[in-house]
């Protein structure tokens, strides 16, 4: 009983948090407004690239993650733990990164006209889709990988003492797993880019790139129309819901039951081909991401020389940010790691950070100097937002473990904090150090409701970056990239490496 | 640069605190060895995060007015008038500082600023000001900023930038998001009249991407993603000033350029108004101006060109001057904004 009522709770706040917000700013503005004429057009390209991002994310995924699933090698475990990076720098510097390898300057396009070939563009919706995979097929990835590792090692030493064909491993191991996980990495991708904005605009090359979050942005700050504002936004939650919803219908399949939960080497694919295939899929993949990743180290070395002791101090709190919220999240994610409670969670993303933010200053501005309370609301959001990324990690594997072991320890009589202590979060521990570092990382690198509260002496350290380049400081804005990639990674290694000791 | 700032008392003088909290400002008062500084006025000024950032005017503008006026000016950074309407009469703002002249009607409107009762006489601006709420402290013009080193050849006039090939690319801000992008949908507006469309056609070709804000805009500029860039004829002193290098300039067009000035005023709800408006005062003193150049990096608004810093004096300006009046630009701004959604659509 304990446990529902703490479900109850964490539901509870996540929908006190995002509904009250809206509620707050629609009431500021004495009620909606109607949408404008661009609206309509904006939302078809929302769904579109939104659409095609999660698609082509999650279908990317698959090789990449059974590669490394079956794969071990030098550098494997750095290669991982990289692939946590695009997802946590913030969107203008990645999008530098991204335009110094793809752009008409960039490094792929020199390429090409060194060999002759004519130039490829990245502004377009295609550049957009490519951003949104760059972002987050790591993460697809990453979930995948997850589900291959949790395949208890008796199936796969069964289907190797049955002489199994790959095609048939596929079919009895691979694909049920497949189908259990997929649907809700694409829900979780599909959210994301719904609420695209700046990286949207900026690739594809124009106005015909126009999504919901720009029409929100537009509404709060320039036409100061909050009710067009709230109005918007409750149609972006709408669409989020409805993703989860469609989500949570897809992935109904079961896991594989109990196995004696070990560890044990794959025997799966050793053929010569399946070789080949895996080392393309890691190479391809590996180049994609780490290329622009590299260009965006390289360009802020020189910067780092220029940084001030402001900067240092809004790295710290930057930090502290990140470790609060990280507690909290993972706190909040624990009792909600249920197929609603998931469903749930996609709110926290959905929501435009914008109107979260004035909600909220709304809201607490009678009773408390939101100045004064800046970093600990942001710690606040920040969970928030992690959320939905912490329970899609936790989920699949709290759920097994739930019903593998659920009935022994009933039988056993277990009080709920021993079923905690030796049943629970021992074998929830790599998904756990992984929520714990995505959502260390994530809350980091993350601008979230910061920008609207921040005063000079609790800046972080991506607002920084913002600030810098806002004064023509572009090489000490990109060395205050790196430090911020640096620290994101580091602060993601940490905690993922403590859960995934196995992987 | 200035170093980490002395702990700011905690006294805040419109917030209603526990005693808990009185209890605590008074051993900290007690303790401090500047007491005397819990006696102290404070003036608390709205300014954008540009403006409080170690490299914005913020630092240099605190301490030079912290030192004539014997207060404590408190810079609370973030976005000026949308935070403003919803605080409403609640505001702790006793100065707004950097609003632009596509917010002033709706600021005017919303009675939450005063007259700022300061002599006009002396600006220098290249236009007529006769506002009595909103007092501009710097200016500049929209302008497309590109490397000598890198574009031999720039477009000598707007028209003839219409009608580059697709191999001059350009990046500019989306006037929905952007100050800057608003001011050069305006500038097209005034120089293309009914044919504003048409001209964001022609241009299209050119235009490699639109960007969320200035930033992003300026950064694919200096990593050599694009030939020019909207920005502001200001933008090459900052390069011949703080880099020394004086290969960036701005393409100045016979046609005109929007003219962008950014304004200061005084709330209606001030405790502080008499501070306050020696603050605005301030903002037109030589030592601002001066300041203010390669503060901010814009033109000072009262100051004669020869008191401009060298790299100033050196800049192309435009002979003429494109500006609406809030009411027109109000008027105007949903057309030029569609033009410009229509043309680059097409």
């Amino acid at each position: 009983m304990a446990r529902r009522s703490l479900a109850l709770i964490a539901a509870a706040l996540v929908l006190a948090l995002t509904l009250v917000p809206i509620g707050a700013v629609t009431l500021r503005a004495g009620g909606f407004s109607g949408f404008a004429p661009g609206d309509g057009q904006a939302l078809r390209f929302t769904l579109l690239q939104a659409f095609l991002s999660g698609l082509f994310s999650v279908l990317a995924a698959v090789p990449v993650a059974r590669a490394l699933a079956r794969r071990r090698f030098a550098g494997r475990g750095l290669l991982v733990a990289l692939l946590g990076a695009p997802f946590i720098l913030p969107v203008i510097v990645a999008v530098l990164g991204l335009i110094a390898t793809f752009g008409a300057n960039g490094l792929v396009n020199r390429g090409l006209a060194a060999l002759g070939l004519p130039e490829v563009t990245i502004y377009g919706l295609h550049g957009v889709v490519l951003a949104h995979v760059f972002f987050n097929l790591p993460l697809a990835t990453r979930l995948l990988l997850q589900g291959w590792l949790a395949v208890p090692a008796e199936r796969l030493r069964l289907a190797a003492a049955l002489g199994l064909t790959p095609w048939a491993v596929f079919r009895t191991i691979e694909a049920p797993m497949l189908a259990r996980i997929l649907p809700g990495a694409f829900a979780v991708i599909f959210v994301i880019c719904l609420s695209s904005f700046a990286v949207a605009l900026t690739l594809g090359g124009g106005p015909r790139a126009t999504t919901v979050e720009l029409a929100i942005y537009q509404a709060m700050r320039f036409d100061f129309d909050l009710g067009r504002a709230a109005a918007l936004s409750l149609l972006q939650l709408a669409l989020a819901t409805a993703a989860g919803l469609v989500a949570l219908k897809l992935s109904g399949g079961t896991g594989f039951g109990a196995g004696l939960d070990r560890v044990v080497p794959r025997w799966d694919g050793q053929g010569r081909g399946q070789r080949a295939l895996d080392a393309l899929a890691i190479g391809v993949v590996a180049l994609f991401l780490l290329t622009p990743l590299s260009l965006v180290a390289l360009r802020g070395l020189p910067g780092l020389a220029l940084l001030g002791p402001e900067t240092w101090v809004a790295a710290g709190h930057s930090l502290s940010v990140a470790l609060a919220s990280t507690a909290l999240c993972l706190a909040w994610a624990l009792p909600l790691a249920t197929r609603r409670g998931e469903a749930l969670g996609l709110l926290g993303i959905a929501i435009s950070p914008l109107v979260l933010g004035t909600g909220l200053f709304l809201l607490l501005r009678p009773v408390v100097n939101p100045f004064t309370l800046a970093l600990p609301v942001t710690a606040l959001i920040n969970a928030l937002v992690s959320l939905p990324f912490a329970l899609r990690i936790l989920r699949p594997e709290a759920e097994a473990i739930r019903a593998d072991f659920g009935r022994l320890s009933a039988a056993l009589g277990l009080t709920p904090w021993a079923w905690l202590r030796w049943v629970f979060l021992p074998r929830l521990r790599r998904p756990l150090g992984f929520a714990a570092g995505l959502s260390a990382a994530l809350s980091m690198g993350d601008l979230g409701v910061i920008a609207l509260f921040a005063d000079p002496e609790r800046a972080t350290l991506p607002l920084h970056v913002y600030r810098l380049m806002g004064s023509y400081q572009m090489q000490a804005a990109q060395g205050a990239a790196l430090l911020l990639l640096g620290a994101s990674l580091a602060i993601f290694w940490l905690f993922d490496r403590g859960g995934r000791v196995y992987a | 640069m200035p170093g980490p700032r002395p702990p700011i008392l905690p006294i805040r003088r419109k917030w209603k605190d526990g005693k808990m909290k009185a209890l605590t400002t008074f051993a900290a008062v007690t303790l401090s060895a500047g007491a005397a500084l819990a006696q102290e006025k404070v003036l608390t000024v709205y300014a954008g995060d540009y403006v409080v950032s170690e490299w914005g005017p913020g630092p240099a503008i605190e301490e030079m007015f912290e030192a004539r006026c014997g207060c404590d000016l408190q810079f609370k950074p973030g976005e000026l008038l949308p935070r403003l309407l919803l605080e409403g009469e609640a505001t702790d703002a006793d100065v707004v500082f950097g609003l632009n002249t596509d917010v002033t009607q709706r600021a005017r409107a919303s009675g939450l600023f005063a007259p700022h009762g300061q002599d006009l006489s002396a600006l220098t601006l290249p236009i007529d000001w006769q506002d009595d709420t909103f007092l501009p402290f710097n200016y500049s013009h929209t302008a497309f900023v590109y490397d000598r080193d890198r574009l031999e050849s720039p477009p000598e006039s707007f028209e003839a930038l219409l009608d580059a090939d697709e191999d001059l690319s350009l990046v500019i801000q989306d006037p929905r998001s952007s100050i800057s992008g608003l001011a050069m949908a305006l500038w097209v507006q005034s120089v293309y009249g009914d044919e504003a469309e048409e001209a964001w056609a022609r241009l299209s070709d050119s235009v490699l991407t639109v960007t969320k804000g200035w930033s992003e805009s300026y950064g694919l500029f200096t990593d050599g993603e694009a030939d020019m860039v909207l920005s502001y004829t200001t933008s090459p002193a900052y390069h011949m000033i703080a880099e020394e290098d004086d290969s960036v300039a701005a393409a100045i067009f016979p046609e005109g350029h929007y003219f962008m000035v950014e304004l200061s005023a005084v709330t209606s709800v001030t405790e502080e108004p008499e501070l306050a408006r020696d603050f605005l005062e301030f903002t037109l003193s030589e030592d601002f101006q001066e300041m203010i150049a390669t503060g901010n990096w814009s033109i000072p608004a009262a100051l004669e060109r020869q008191g401009w810093p060298e790299g100033f004096q050196a800049l192309e300006l435009p002979e003429t001057v494109l500006f609406y009046s809030e009411d027109e630009a109000a008027a105007l701004k949903d057309d030029a904004v569609e033009a410009w959604r229509a043309g680059l659509s097409r």
